[in-house]
C-alpha cells in the first residue's frame, strides 16, 4: 500500500486523477487540489461553531405556534415531540427527537472528536474513525425532517378562526444549523485521518 | 488492482478520495466493484447499462418534479374546513419575516436543486450514451451536479410528510393528491439513480473534452 502523496502525487478528491504534487487544480475536472488540507480544520471548526451557536436558540424558541380560537400555544421542538408522546404516538415522538436532538448532538460530538483527532494523528482506528465520518456526513441531512415537517403543517393547518399553524423563529435557526453543520462535516478531509497511521510496505512489485 | 511504485502516465491511476491509497485503475468485469483494500471506499463501480438507467430514472425524475409542482399535492379536511395545498404551497409556508429564508431554502433543497442536478446528469450522460463527443462544459456541469448531491432533500422531505400526517390525522382528515404520488416515486427514482452513478466512468468517458 502506498499513498499518492508518498509517491509524490496529489489526488483529487472529486474525480480520483492523481497530479504531480504541487498542481493548482486538476486538470480533469477542475477541482481545487490539496494533498491534505490542513486548513480544512479551521473551516471544520468555524462551521461548526457558527452550527453549534444556531442550535442553541432553536431549542429556546418556539417551532410551532399554534393558535386555536385565538389563544395561542407555542411549541419547542422538545416540547413538541413530547406532545405527541403523549398521544400515544410514540414511534413518531422517537422520529422527531432522532432528527432534531440525537442526530445533532451526536453530530456536533462526531465532528469535534474527528477533528481534534485529525489534528494530533496517532496510530490505530482509522477505519473506525472514517466510518464515524462518513455517518456523520451521511446522516446530516435527516435534520431537515423537522423543518419540513413545520412546512407541512403551516401549509396545511389554516382554518381561519378555528385553528392555524404557524411556523416560530426556531425554523429559522434549526434549519441554519443543520446547513452549517453539513458545511461543517463537508469541509473535513478524511485523508487526515490516516496520516498517523503506519502503512505495510507493499507485498507486490 | 495493483498499487505500483512512481508513475509515468498518470491517467492510469486513481487515487481513494477518503485514504489517499494509489491504485492502478483497472475497470472491474461488468457487475463488480474496485473497493479501496485500505478504507473500503467504492472506487469503480460498473453496472450492466448503467448509463441508459440513469438515463430513464433522470427523464422521469424530470417530469415527476415538474408535474408534482402543478398538481394538488395534500388536502385536509376536519369539521367544514378544508385546505388543498400545492407542493410550492408547502415549500414556501415560511412568510413572516425573515422565515421567508426558510422558504426560500426549501423550495431549493425538495424542487430547485434536484431539477438542476437531473437536467446536469442527462446534459452529461446522454451524449456518452448516444456515442456522441461530450458537449461544452460537460466537466464544469457533472462537478456541480456532483457537488449539489447532498442538497437535493427530496427522500428526507417524504419522511416529513409522513411524520406531518401522523402529527394531523387524530384532528382531521387527510387526502393524497397525485403530486404526493409523484413526489414519493421520484423520491425513491433518485436514490437508485444515485445508486447507479459510476463517478469515475463518466469522468474517464469526459476527460477529453475542452
Amino acid at each position: 500500500m502506498i499513498t499518492a502523496r508518498q509517491s509524490g502525487l496529489v489526488a483529487c478528491r472529486s474525480c480520483g486523477r492523481v497530479w504531480p504534487l504541487g498542481t493548482p487544480t486538476c486538470g480533469r475536472c477542475g477541482a481545487a487540489l490539496v494533498s491534505r488540507d490542513a486548513k480544512s480544520l479551521q473551516r471544520v471548526m468555524a462551521w461548526w461553531t457558527a452550527g453549534l451557536i444556531c442550535y442553541i436558540p432553536a431549542n429556546l424558541y418556539p417551532m410551532l405556534v399554534t393558535t386555536t380560537f385565538g389563544s395561542e400555544e407555542k411549541g419547542t421542538i422538545v416540547g413538541g415531540a413530547i406532545e405527541i408522546a403523549r398521544h400515544g404516538d410514540f414511534l413518531i415522538a422517537a422520529i422527531v427527537l432522532i432528527a432534531s436532538v440525537m442526530i445533532p448532538v451526536s453530530k456536533f460530538i462526531a465532528i469535534a472528536y474527528l477533528a481534534h483527532s485529525a489534528w494530533r494523528p496517532r496510530p490505530g482506528g482509522a477505519l473506525r474513525r472514517l466510518h464515524l465520518f462518513e455517518a456523520t456526513e451521511f446522516i446530516g441531512r435527516w435534520s431537515m425532517i423537522d423543518v419540513f415537517v413545520v412546512a407541512i403543517l403551516s401549509a396545511l393547518v389554516q382554518f381561519s378562526v378555528v385553528a392555524s399553524i404557524h411556523p416560530g423563529p426556531a425554523a429559522l435557526t434549526f434549519a441554519l444549523s443543520v446547513i452549517f453543520t453539513m458545511l461543517s462535516a463537508k469541509s473535513f478531509d478524511p485523508r487526515l485521518i490516516w496520516d498517523g497511521e503506519t502503512i505495510e510496505s507493499p507485498a507486490e512489485p | 488492482m495493483s498499487t505500483r511504485k512512481v508513475p509515468e502516465d498518470l491517467a492510469q491511476y486513481i487515487a481513494c478520495p477518503n485514504c489517499d491509497a494509489l491504485y492502478t485503475a483497472a475497470l472491474p468485469e461488468e457487475g463488480g466493484r474496485a473497493v479501496c483494500a485500505r478504507c473500503h471506499t467504492v472506487l469503480i463501480s460498473t453496472r450492466e447499462n448503467a448509463g441508459i438507467q440513469v438515463l430513464a430514472l433522470s427523464a422521469a425524475v424530470l417530469i415527476l418534479v415538474i408535474a408534482a409542482v402543478f398538481h394538488p399535492f395534500l388536502e385536509i379536511h376536519a369539521s367544514g374546513f378544508g385546505n388543498r395545498v400545492s407542493l410550492l404551497d408547502v415549500a414556501t409556508s415560511f412568510r413572516s419575516g425573515t422565515l421567508v429564508l426558510v422558504s426560500v431554502a426549501t423550495v431549493m433543497l425538495i424542487v430547485l436543486v434536484p431539477l438542476i442536478r437531473t437536467l446536469l446528469l442527462i446534459y452529461v450522460i446522454a451524449p456518452i450514451e448516444l456515442k456522441r463527443p461530450p458537449l461544452r462544459h460537460a466537466k464544469g456541469a457533472f462537478h456541480l451536479a456532483q457537488e449539489l448531491k447532498p442538497w437535493a432533500m427530496t427522500e428526507v422531505f417524504s419522511i416529513g410528510c409522513a411524520v406531518a400526517l401522523v402529527k394531523v390525522s387524530d384532528l382531521a382528515q387527510l387526502d393524497f393528491g397525485p403530486a404526493f404520488w409523484m413526489f414519493l416515486a421520484l423520491s425513491v427514482f433518485v436514490v437508485i439513480n444515485d445508486r447507479y452513478l459510476c463517478t469515475w466512468s463518466i469522468w474517464a468517458a469526459i476527460e477529453d473534452t475542452p
